[in-house]
């Protein structure tokens, strides 16, 4: 191992031997590609002509007037082709994987999200592509897992452990630590074993390096606050990237709160109690685990937040106190969602709906001149089954019992 | 000590048999009852793998393991005293086999105090490379405990002769990539195994795929030591503990 990618006292390449030979060659090509401005290039134009990017950043004049307090602009992650952020990592390492030669894809999926994007950019680049998803996840996305499969991608329904992300990023590798030689893992998160959390933040980073300029044009200054959620943490790493060295600009991660911290139900690990350090899937940082070590469930509304580690790099920003750390309930999020489709007629997805619960908690508190800058991950209309869940809509129900019946008819 | 050991054995053997189980699965006492079994059958070393929630160097045999033995109450506590029984029932060697962060949780020194304390010989951290291990490989050697490392078909010389330089005990040889469990070509290993002697002098197990008198007898001569893995976990999930013996007895 060349570098072994450590922020303060986490991250690291917690490997078995069987992987080491595989992340040197990843590292390496990573590597020549950063130092290649083409590559950036290259990159820069695929995003620009195959999904949306620069994404706009939007005035929510309607919430700024509502709340009473700082100017509110939302970062429009959610119009990126597949609709979500995840597009921008997917597919920074497709063209490494061209780069590399191989012709298969893997990657783990919790939302579905990053399964949908990686599935995508197999189909576009003609590489051969499975998803390790976890059972339960599949059960709860099943639309996602609709689209993968029509994208050409084999999906494997993960049964072990808690079957959910995590288990589905340990048969991630079980994959890959046989068939690396043709087979390229993309993480889907700023997490895991070095170059990992790194090679994500990188590709994400192109949401701050756009978001810095927007908004100092858009509001004529930098932001006072940047709010992002964290699943694994790689939106919040993109867009915080374009702030970091503006140290009046305060960044705020929001982690899954699920039933409250107090239940012992959600996925903070950087804001509760109950996280500790800890070595697992590659990497050390803040886990939700038990005295033990062993890892304990998580739980969230959204399903791209419910996972128990999160990107080593965050874990050393929280440790530096350069961001701060808040966790969303999940009744909070559903109200910030609801009103935010009424408000602004823009509807976010159940992740990046924490990261609006958060905001609007502080943003009355605010002075008016002040900005804050919400990144908007993803979108949330096609996690329609989850949000018609949330709301308890009673005709979407009686909609899906009549198609359960009609299909039950087989007609 | 323990490479001692193995070569005293190994005079009067053509090939050692080194054995593995899952602590707590399916239960503690089954535990006991198989390793007994596997002593009665001859086994020369074993080793007790004190289950992690996320075993990513593991197959799924192994894997499902782990985990029903954590639904079952496992805690490295219970692990830990079962194994000092064990070490002082039973005179062979037993190594602990784990991932790192169960260590790291508990503490270091104080992890390998107990290790010590328990009886066994040392250790197989499967997902803690060298580069990563100096403050539990410090703590383990101040306890005498052998640090026992991998090396794969994908390990590359210059990879193998930094390893060797840590590795005490013996060198675990993977059969072939991927994780514990599934096929492996015995015959096409020459050239890896002469590899594997090039980079250390230290005994060598040969494990991934054990599974049948053919595949010892293929590595007869080649290597020290075979290691039979997943498959007694299949035998014993298929005929229960008494099934285990005959079948390690059929090996060799
Ligand atoms: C829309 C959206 N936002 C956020 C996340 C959380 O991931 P991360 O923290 O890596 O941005 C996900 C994960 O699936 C997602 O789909």
């Amino acid at each position: 191992m060349l570098e072994r990618g450590y922020y303060g006292q986490f991250g690291g390449a917690f490997l078995p031997e069987a992987l080491v030979a595989t992340f040197e060659e990843l590292e390496a090509a990573f590597r020549q590609a950063k130092a290649d401005p083409a590559f950036w290039q290259e990159y820069v134009d695929l995003m620009s002509s195959y999904s949306c990017r620069p994404t706009p950043v939007t005035y929510a004049e309607n919430l700024t007037r509502h709340f009473g307090g700082a100017r509110i602009y939302i970062k429009r992650e959610d119009l990126n082709h597949t609709g979500a952020h995840k597009a921008n990592n997917v597919m920074g390492q497709g063209l490494l994987v061209k780069r590399m030669g191989k012709r298969r894809v893997i990657a783990e999926t919790g939302a579905g999200q990053h399964g949908v994007a990686t599935a995508t950019m197999a189909a576009k680049f003609g590489f051969e592509c499975t998803i390790y998803m976890g059972q339960v996840d599949v059960a709860r996305q099943r639309p996602n897992v609709f689209w993968m499969e029509r994208l050409g991608a084999t999906v494997v329904s993960v049964r072990e452990g808690s079957r959910t992300l995590k288990d589905a990023i340990n048969e991630a590798f079980r994959d890959w630590v046989s068939t690396m030689d043709t087979t390229h893992y993309v993480l889907g998160t700023a997490c895991g074993p070095h170059p990992f959390p790194t090679m994500v933040t990188y590709f994400q980073s192109i949401v701050g390096r756009e978001a810095r300029q927007q908004i100092v044009k858009a509001a004529g200054k930098l932001p006072d606050r940047v709010y992002a959620c964290v699943g694994g943490g790689s939106n919040a790493m993109g867009i915080f990237s374009g702030f970091l060295d503006d140290t009046e600009v305060g960044l705020v991660g929001v982690e899954a709160g699920g039933r409250g911290l107090q239940s012992g139900q959600h996925a903070a690990r950087l804001c509760s109690e109950d996280a500790s350090i800890g070595v697992a899937q590659g990497y050390k940082t803040y886990f939700l685990q038990d005295r033990d070590g062993q890892m304990n469930e998580t739980h969230s509304v959204a399903a791209g937040l419910d996972y128990v580690g999160v990107s080593p790099i965050l874990a050393d920003l929280a440790e530096r106190r350069r961001v701060r750390f808040e966790a969303a309930t999940d009744r909070e999020v559903i109200d910030a969602l609801a009103l935010t489709v009424r408000k602004e007629g823009i509807i976010p997805a159940l992740e990046s709906s924490h990261a609006f619960a958060q905001a609007f908690k502080e943003a009355p508190h605010l002075p008016k001149d002040a900005v804050i800058l919400i990144n908007q991950s993803g979108r949330g209309d096609k996690d329609i089954f989850t949000i018609a869940d949330a709301f308890e809509d009673p005709s979407w129900k009686e909609f899906i019992i009549a198609k359960a019946e009609a299909y039950r008819a087989g007609s | 000590m323990l490479e001692a050991e193995i070569r005293r054995r190994k005079r009067d053997r053509d090939i050692l048999l080194m054995t593995h189980i899952v602590l707590g699965y399916p239960d503690f006492d089954t535990s006991r009852r198989l390793v007994e079994q596997m002593v009665l059958a001859g086994v020369d070393l074993m080793e007790l793998q004190i289950p992690f929630s996320e075993p990513m160097a593991d197959g799924p045999v192994i894997l499902h393991a782990n985990q029903k033995a954590l639904a079952g109450g496992a805690t490295v506590d219970r692990c830990l005293e079962l194994t000092s029984r064990l070490t002082r029932e039973f005179p062979i060697s037993f190594l602990f086999m784990t991932y790192f962060n169960i260590a790291f949780v508990r503490g270091v020194d104080l992890f390998a105090r107990e290790m010590a304390q328990a009886g066994v010989r040392g250790a197989i951290v499967a997902d803690l490379p060298f580069e990563e291990g100096e403050p539990l490989l410090a703590a383990m050697e101040r306890e005498q405990l052998d640090p026992i490392f991998v090396f794969t078909p994908s390990s590359r010389p210059e990879r193998m002769a930094r390893i060797a330089e840590r590795a005490k005990g013996l060198v675990y040889c993977a059969a072939r990539k991927g994780v514990t469990g599934s096929a492996t070509d015995f015959d096409a290993l020459d050239g890896y195994l002469q590899r594997c002697r090039g980079a250390t002098d230290l005994p060598l197990a040969l494990g991934f795929g054990v599974k049948a008198r053919e595949d010892v007898a293929a590595i007869t001569g080649k290597v020290e030591i075979a290691v039979v893995g997943s498959e007694t976990i299949r035998v014993l999930e298929q005929g229960g503990v008494e099934a285990v013996r005959p079948f390690l007895e059929s090996l060799r």
